[in-house]
């Protein structure tokens, strides 16, 4: 459990960025000025259901439901929002 | 284009691992558009002694693209993967339909930028790229004393910059601001940092010169010393050390006073798509200066076409083409020999290393330049303006001696 992030936070994609499917690239994008970051498949998985509305804990849930036999995913989604909020990417409701 | 991919976590490995995952990273091989920089117009009120626009821009101000013809290279773009779109020039808001071309961009998924000295710049039309969907306004600022910034504009636009900061903040918009970097700006770094933070920045390039077009011709007037540019970097360091701003600030290293040249436009038509005005499609915005090459044109070629398999694009993609001491150098995949028209330009040979190497054979051009830049003679000769006149000398063979005592040809 990270010291910042609870589960009962709620998140979504910062003003000026926006995240977004990629047909031609087969990947999830966030784009902001100048610049653009092609998420792996985790990632996107996460930011996907960043939403403005749904708690850390709702979205540990969901992914869970979708992909059981992952080993401790938990702790990989605690890490993917420490790294989306380190670079700004997410802001708390 | 600042990042190229998410490091990889713990997250992405895991799902990776279970054949669920949708993404791949870009490869070199892989090459996509991502960036599409159209030029939609050469016009410019301003006229800028360091603008990168071809000095023979003269010839393009009266073939421009239609809205239909700029639409139609939107969608196919996209299709290609472009995802990033910057609406340049000259000036875009010199052209009416700009407002035309954004609605299309949203509606296509890009994330666009309008690229703007902000004259021309009106609340109406402000509203209406806010409504129809343009995510953000680079606007270039020159300098904090309107001495300085009507001077090297050679227009009186200092007070109108500051309101059109003001506007494009009250719109909601990130601010980002441009502030290309040179001779008669660069001592006053840390008034330029304070007064793009009054102006609530959140980011901010500080654009050293780089030296083609107008530049290019202004070189001894416009090229800072070796110490003023490290002075600059100090000053950025310092204010991006400082924990109280939220201002992000890129400073584009000069890259004569580096040892190894740039990675040019990332790689040879590897993510950079440029439009010009009149529909020449090129890989960087003065591949034009190259000899002997023939640029596709949105007009009569398909755009996959031209970025897949155009001998141009093709020309100088990966490392095939390179000669000595590029071919066999351990460092070449970091920069891929700099920039093709850099080494045309200088040393008259395109496929020759970046004479900013210092394994380049004609690295003495360089040094030559960093110590000219001392000199005060050459300093006092006059700018040469980005202006419709100059342009048509120019065009007539005239300033001729102003590029060619540089460089090593006969």
């Amino acid at each position: 459990m990270s010291d910042n992030i609870q589960h009962s936070d709620v998140y979504a994609i910062a003003p000026h960025h926006r995240f977004q499917w990629e047909e031609a690239q087969q990947c999830y994008v966030i784009l902001f000025p100048e610049g653009m970051v092609k998420l792996n498949g985790g990632a996107g998985e996460v930011l996907k259901r960043v939403n403005g509305s749904a708690s850390v804990a709702e979205i540990i849930a969901d992914i869970k439901a979708t992909f059981p036999d992952v080993p401790n995913i938990e702790a990989d989604i605690m890490g993917m929002f420490e790294l989306a909020l380190g670079k700004q990417w997410l802001v708390k409701r | 284009m600042t990042q190229n991919s998410l490091g990889e976590s713990a997250v992405q490995k895991a799902v990776q691992s279970q054949q669920v995952n949708n993404g791949v990273l870009a490869s070199a091989t892989q090459t996509q558009p991502l960036w599409l920089l159209a030029e939609i117009t050469y016009r410019c009120p301003l006229h800028c002694a360091f603008c990168y626009n071809p000095t023979d821009y003269d010839k393009h101000t009266q073939n421009e693209l239609s809205t239909e013809q700029w639409i139609q290279t939107l969608r196919d773009a996209r299709r290609l993967g472009a995802i990033q779109l910057g609406i340049s020039g000259g000036e875009p808001l010199l052209r009416d339909d700009i407002e035309d071309i954004v609605i299309e961009a949203k509606k296509l998924g890009y994330y666009s930028n309008l690229i703007t000295s902000g004259v021309g710049l009106t609340e109406k039309r402000i509203q209406a790229f806010k409504e129809g969907g343009l995510d953000h306004i680079q606007l270039s600022m020159h300098d904090i004393t309107e001495e300085i910034n009507n001077f090297i504009t050679n227009t009186k636009t200092f007070e109108l910059k500051k309101k059109v900061a003001a506007m494009i903040k009250n719109h909601g918009y990130p601010m980002v601001l441009n502030v290309v970097i040179h001779r008669y700006n660069i001592g006053h770094m840390k008034e330029i940092l304070e007064m793009a933070e009054a102006l609530g920045a959140d980011y901010i390039e500080l654009a050293n010169t780089q030296y083609y077009g107008w530049s290019l011709v202004n070189r001894s007037q416009l090229m800072p010393t070796k110490e003023q540019v490290e002075e600059a970097e100090r000053i950025a360091n310092a204010h991006r050390a400082n924990t109280n701003s939220k201002m992000k600030i890129f400073f584009v290293v000069p890259d004569y006073f580096a040892e190894r040249p740039k990675k040019c436009m990332n790689g040879w038509g590897e993510v950079f798509m440029i439009v010009t005005a009149n529909g020449d499609v090129l890989p960087c915005h003065s591949a034009r200066v190259l000899p002997n090459m023939k640029f596709p044109n949105v007009k009569d070629s398909d755009l996959g076409w031209t970025w897949k398999d155009s001998p141009a694009f093709n020309q100088y993609r990966g490392d095939a083409w390179m000669k000595e001491p590029c071919r066999s150098c351990s460092e070449k995949a970091n920069d891929l020999g700099g920039c093709r028209c850099q080494s045309f330009l200088l040393t008259g040979d395109a496929e020759a290393a970046d004479p900013v190497c210092t394994k380049s054979p004609h690295r003495h051009l360089i040094d030559q330049a960093i110590e000219d830049a001392k000199n005060p003679q050459l300093q006092a000769q006059p700018i040469v303006f980005r202006n419709d006149k100059n342009s048509k000398k120019i065009i007539e063979g005239e300033f001729q001696e102003r590029l060619t005592e540089f460089h090593a040809l006969p």
